[in-house]
């Protein structure tokens, strides 16, 4: 009991959290946050289904014998699966974790900083991930697209890489509206953005000013970096990836700010 | 017992927009003593609670958790939480969120010591979004306690338990003050704290009403609980004087009076057929309607 109380009577001598605790304190985060999501399918459905359905039923189910459309539409529907796990799963779950008091609790408890963010960036990582996985078997399986290993692993690697500016946009979205109301918003920016961006149908049948705009998208150029990792698009990458960076930054800067100024 | 102080309020204001929540409020948590915190709502108890736990920053006065600022992390390490509502993970199970909030803690309680003193034993392999009200809050609580805190925050802890429920977690509230853990809770059941606080609190309007032990401040209120069945009116015995209150309830008088001497006297020369008389000191419940109705008469009367 007293040694208990000298301890409190010098501030400076808290118990000291060694690094590795810390470590495994995000990690912790890291695994809940994935098992919480690989288990909702009100989750793991829309986000995984969606690019994996429109593109079995656009681009693999149609025969078209000598074109390579199953190729072209494999890239377009990856940019297309991949902002789905940031942009839901970032903002839907932040936005109802702010009404629902979970991100107050995690606030209080002695949570190392940043890990309830990193925690969800892993998650939609993995997803990311998944998708594009699922979107490959069906491409190579059974749309008659082939991929040699470099491909393939630029592939993959689009999954986690492109994710991250949608991760940022959704949270800047999730600290904008609070509760139920985030996933009409969300459906408002994912739809919307992907057919401008030329993910539906390509940028060169819409209209000259939307082809004009399309750059003000970072599903643009997340399209982009995937045509030319299925092999159907040369060019520098670097601008793209420059941009999809600066697209994360910006709107991780703004959801952070209101997230410190609201809460 | 050292008087060492674990959190405190310093003259602490708190205005959202033009509604003062909290006016200047001075506040301290001693090391190992339970203080239970009561005020009707608005009264500004969850924003004392937001202050000391670094959510909401003062516009004046200061808060402290342990000396530090309470944002500090190594503050927020010595504490456990359980706060009103908190819709945890459903798809979780509890024992994964026991491990989950064990790992931010430098020394957590032993994983099965937590569960045996939380009751949680039966819920570990269950998800959390199928326990029923009463079991997520024994989770909750579970959660709050297995960082081993030197200070604990129970706001509303045993809203939507049964009985026993509850009486299981003051079993497990007062083991852990044994051990020296100091608790600040917040409740709407008065005799919840009147079961387990050594000091009480009372805020009403942002300020502080009144503080000390339940004994103290049930002595503020002399106001005493008599009940007879009796065929006397109710009406004509509010005219009394020294009687506050008089009420027929199920065939029976209840009145309240300071002065019970005189008013038991007369009550039996008015009714010698009068029966089943029953003179009772007030409890918390009625020093604290005393005391939070006092406070809004003299607002209005400012």
């Amino acid at each position: 009991m007293d040694t208990v109380a000298v301890v409190a009577a010098s501030p400076a001598a808290t118990p000291a959290m060694p690094p590795r605790r810390v470590l495994g304190a995000y990690l912790a985060e890291a695994r809940s946050e994935c098992l919480r999501y690989l288990r909702a399918p009100g989750f793991m459905l829309p986000v995984t289904l969606f690019s994996t359905v429109f593109y079995l039923m656009f681009g693999v189910l149609p025969n078209h014998p000598g074109s390579d459309a199953a190729r072209y539409m494999l890239a377009s529907y990856t940019a297309f699966g991949v902002m789905g796990p940031g942009l839901f799963g970032f903002g839907v779950s932040l936005a109802i974790e702010r009404d629902g008091g979970l991100l107050t609790l995690k606030r209080a408890l002695p949570m190392p900083p940043g890990a309830y963010l990193i925690g969800k960036m892993v998650m939609a990582m993995v997803t990311a991930t998944v998708v594009v996985i699922l979107l490959l078997a069906l491409g190579l399986g059974f749309g008659g697209v082939s991929l040699d290993p470099p491909h393939m692993l630029a592939m993959l690697a689009i999954g986690p890489f492109g994710v991250l500016p949608f991760c940022a946009l959704g949270m800047f979205v999730g600290t904008l509206i609070k509760g139920q109301g985030a996933p009409v918003l969300l459906q408002l920016v994912y739809l919307p953005m992907a057919f401008l961006s030329g993910l539906w149908l390509p940028l060169s049948m819409l209209p000259k000013f939307l082809q004009q705009i399309a750059p003000a998208w970072p599903s643009y150029h997340l399209d982009q970096l995937a045509l030319s990792a299925v092999g159907m698009r040369s060019g520098p990458l670097l601008p793209h990836v420059l941009a999809l960076l600066a697209f994360a930054v910006v709107f991780l800067l703004l959801a952070a700010r209101r997230l410190r100024r609201y809460g | 017992m050292t008087d060492t102080i674990v959190a405190r309020l310093a003259a602490a204001a708190k205005r959202y927009g033009p509604l003062t929540a909290l006016d200047g409020v001075d506040l301290a948590v001693r090391r190992g003593e339970l203080l239970a915190l009561l005020g009707p709502n608005g009264a500004g108890k969850s924003t004392s609670i937001g202050l000391l736990l670094g959510l909401v920053r003062p516009d004046a006065g200061r808060a402290e958790l342990f000396g530090f600022d309470p944002q500090r992390i190594e503050a927020r390490r010595r504490i456990g939480v359980m706060l009103q509502s908190a819709n945890l993970p459903p798809t979780l199970r509890v024992g994964e969120l026991l491990r989950l909030t064990m790992s931010y803690y430098p020394d957590p309680r032993g994983y099965d010591e937590t569960v045996a003193l939380a009751g949680i034993a039966d819920l570990l392999k269950r998800p959390y979004g199928k326990l029923s009200g009463g079991q997520q809050r024994r989770v909750q609580f579970a959660l709050a306690m297995c960082g081993r805190p030197e200070l604990l925050f129970l706001d509303e802890p045993t809203v939507g338990m049964d009985i026993e429920a509850r009486q299981k977690l003051w079993a497990a509230i007062r083991a852990l003050v044994a051990e020296g853990c100091a608790v600040v809770l917040t409740t709407h059941y008065l005799e919840e704290a009147e079961a387990l606080a050594q000091r009480v609190v009372v805020l009403g309007q942002g300020r502080v009403l009144s503080e000390g032990s339940v004994d103290e401040l049930r002595r503020r209120v002399a106001l005493t609980r008599i009940r007879c069945a009796s065929d006397l009116d109710a009406e004509a015995i509010a005219a009394w004087p020294a009687v506050v209150s008089a009420t027929r309830e199920n065939g029976h008088l209840r009145i309240a009076t300071a002065r019970a001497e005189t008013v038991v006297r007369r009550l039996l020369d008015a009714d010698p057929a009068l029966s089943e008389l029953e003179v009772q000191r007030a409890g918390l419940a009625e020093a604290f309607t005393e005391l939070t109705r006092e406070t809004a008469a003299e607002q209005e009367a400012a």
